[in-house]
């Protein structure tokens, strides 16, 4: 996310945080500064952000090197020390931290390896949905007529479709399920809402005296639509595209729940709440790690949504 | 208002259509061969199974299967289930039990969302609105099925207070757990929209005029706070009242309600066509007349809103 704010940020960031203080305040009488880099200013000084900030970079960091956290397999299963043998709560970061679930596989090293697919579909599914909605909604909204017409009327139609039970309809249909099945069906079914909010922002930025001087002198609808149009109504698309990531993420798990979504071996905090029902009278803990680290997911990319649109969209506060 | 309807109704048509063949299309891709499935294990007989495809047009293309589809739809015709049940039968089984869930969870945001949205957007910056700030974010971040097992285990296995499962489905008291789970997370926006809009209306120049003018507390709210703030509450409850119908089949799952949930998530696993076209056929007319209602009550609220 820091990223796509730095990248539409003029070229003169690289001095700022280099030489801060003093220089902010040179660099700010040099030149105005954009929307992005200003948002990056005021996001550094929020806390929501930063505890947000910290759990993604920490659940990135599970997602790509889980060995890094546990030398457990998660999926050595070892019947002798099953769900009854209670959790161990002061061996930290060892096989027993949080117990063993009905297959005796360590509770802590299937909670690291599930960050895994959450972050692989969440981040997929979002860029995915962005790239797809994005250009439509810039197409919809930037030659409008039959073209408006033809894009908004389907985006209607494929609207009307749930997202849960399309999904579940699609992945029917793939015999074996990989993150990469339930990543397509998402972006199938969720790119509608990403084309309605960039048209809508297309529509208005579009009538800004910047874009008919760009026309007057010459530009070419490409250098129009991707440099003068795109980093003015992009911020309202990088909004919601932060608080639906932490949706595609419940999304998953959801199927992952219902038997529809990823199947073993791919490990799913989904998966093990499904397996964990069994269990939840006499051990509640099976079903509360996963859940747990499932909703932390969740709830750390709404903060960063929140706290992005709140530094994007001044009005809003 | 009559001609606005009437456009809007028109308008309806081809989105309606549009829904209904992707979803045609979608349905009728799944692998497997239901009718080859009704013989279990036994490999099917190849003349009766010709048969029984031909008595259900199953042996004609795609497209003839879409057009007669779609020919018996405005005459009302569902079709058949694999098992020769009449879909339509199946959904007016399945229907009002869902109705009935999901109007109960859509009263329970309604009511304690607005309820809570208005104390905290009056009392912004205090402690109640602090809270009710960090507890829906919560609510929204934990996903159904965790809620739906948390729930489930404390308040009807542990308290006892209800049946961990629906028994009856004509039984409100058992729906109520259900229902609550189903509504909880649409609750925390609606009490979120609704807190932002009252903060925001509260400043606005009618206000202090109603104030100034001395107008009873209870109708300074009632009237003219709780009316101008309400409408971005309503266009989300508009498009809520659909996805509570079709978002059930967690829910419903986890608390046997024999619902619209339940019976898809079977269907789609059975490979019925038929039945999972027929509820989605429902679930977009449901979806469609909501957002009418939406935009008319607009007009409803704000006067200024007028359809010529």
């Amino acid at each position: 996310m820091p990223d796509m704010i730095e990248k539409s940020a003029p070229a003169g960031e690289d001095a700022i945080p280099a030489q801060r203080g003093g220089a902010v305040a040179e660099a700010k009488a040099e030149k105005p500064r954009s929307l992005g880099l200003d948002a990056w200013h005021d996001l550094r000084k929020r806390p929501v952000f930063i505890i947000s900030a910290v759990l993604i970079v920490v659940l990135v960091l599970f997602a790509i090197a889980p060995g890094l956290f546990t030398s457990v397999d998660p999926r050595a299963g070892d019947l002798s020390k099953h769900y009854l043998s209670k959790p161990n709560y002061l061996h930290l970061f060892q096989a027993d931290w949080f117990g063993y679930d009905g297959q005796g596989r360590s509770i802590y090293a299937r909670m690291i390896y599930g960050a895994r697919a959450s972050m692989v579909v969440g981040i997929c599914v979002t860029a995915g949905v962005t790239i797809v909605g994005g250009l439509l909604g810039m197409a919809a909204g930037y030659y409008g007529g039959w073209v408006d017409t033809i894009i908004s009327r389907f985006t209607d139609m494929a609207f009307g479709i749930p997202l849960l039970l399309g999904a579940l309809v699609i992945l029917n249909a793939f015999q074996v399920r990989t993150v990469w099945s339930v990543v397509f069906a998402l972006v199938v079914l969720g790119w509608t809402q990403m084309t309605r909010v960039m048209r809508g922002s297309v529509i208005t930025v579009k009538q800004s005296d910047y874009v008919t001087a760009a026309k007057a002198l010459g530009a070419g609808t490409g250098r129009i639509m991707f440099k003068h149009i795109l980093p003015n109504a992009i911020a309202p698309v990088i909004v919601v595209a932060t608080i639906a990531l932490g949706g595609y993420i419940a999304a998953e798990a959801t199927l992952s729940f219902l038997g529809i979504g990823l199947q073993d071996p791919t490990i799913s905090w989904g998966i093990d709440i499904n397996s964990a029902q069994k269990v939840i009278r006499q051990a509640p803990f099976v079903l509360f790690f996963p859940a747990g680290m499932l909703s932390v997911t969740v709830l750390a990319f709404i903060m960063l949504g929140d706290a992005v649109r709140d530094a994007l969209d001044p009005k809003l506060r | 208002m009559g001609r606005y309807v009437a456009r809007r109704l028109l308008q309806m048509i081809p989105v309606f259509l549009g829904t209904v063949t992707i979803i045609f299309f979608m349905t009728r891709m799944l692998p497997g061969d239901p009718a080859a499935a009704m013989w279990g294990d036994k490999a099917a007989d190849p003349a009766q199974l010709a048969a029984f495809k031909h008595a259900r047009g199953l042996d004609l293309s795609k497209w003839q299967q879409y057009l007669h589809y779609m020919g018996d739809l405005f005459t009302g015709d569902f079709g058949l289930t694999m098992n020769n049940r009449k879909v339509i039968d199946v959904i007016g089984e399945a229907l009002p039990v869902t109705i009935r869930l999901a109007l109960l969870a859509f009263v329970f945001e309604l009511v304690v969302g607005i309820g809570i949205g208005l104390f905290a957007g009056l009392r912004r910056g205090k402690a109640f609105d602090k809270s009710t700030l960090v507890l829906t974010l919560l609510l929204i971040s934990i996903p159904v099925p965790v809620l739906g097992f948390v729930f489930q285990n404390v308040f009807a296995i542990q308290l006892g207070w209800v049946t961990p499962t629906v028994q009856s489905s004509t039984n409100l008291g058992q729906l109520i757990l259900p229902a609550v789970v189903l509504g909880s997370i649409s609750l925390a926006y609606v009490a979120r929209l609704t807190r932002t809009s009252i903060a925001e209306n509260l400043k606005a120049d009618y206000m202090r005029t109603a104030v100034a003018k001395g107008l009873p507390r209870r109708k300074v709210i009632g009237t003219h706070l709780l009316r101008n703030s309400i409408i971005p509450v309503i266009t989300f409850l508009g498009t809520d009242l659909g996805a509570l119908m079709g978002g059930a089949i967690v829910t419903e799952g986890i608390f046997n309600v024999q619902g619209v949930g339940n019976s898809l998530y079977h269907a789609i696993g059975r490979s019925e066509g038929a039945t999972v076209s027929g509820f989605v056929v429902v679930l977009v007319l449901v979806f469609l007349f909501a957002s009418l209602l939406v935009d008319l009550l607009y007009a409803v609220l704000d006067p200024r809103i007028r359809y010529a």
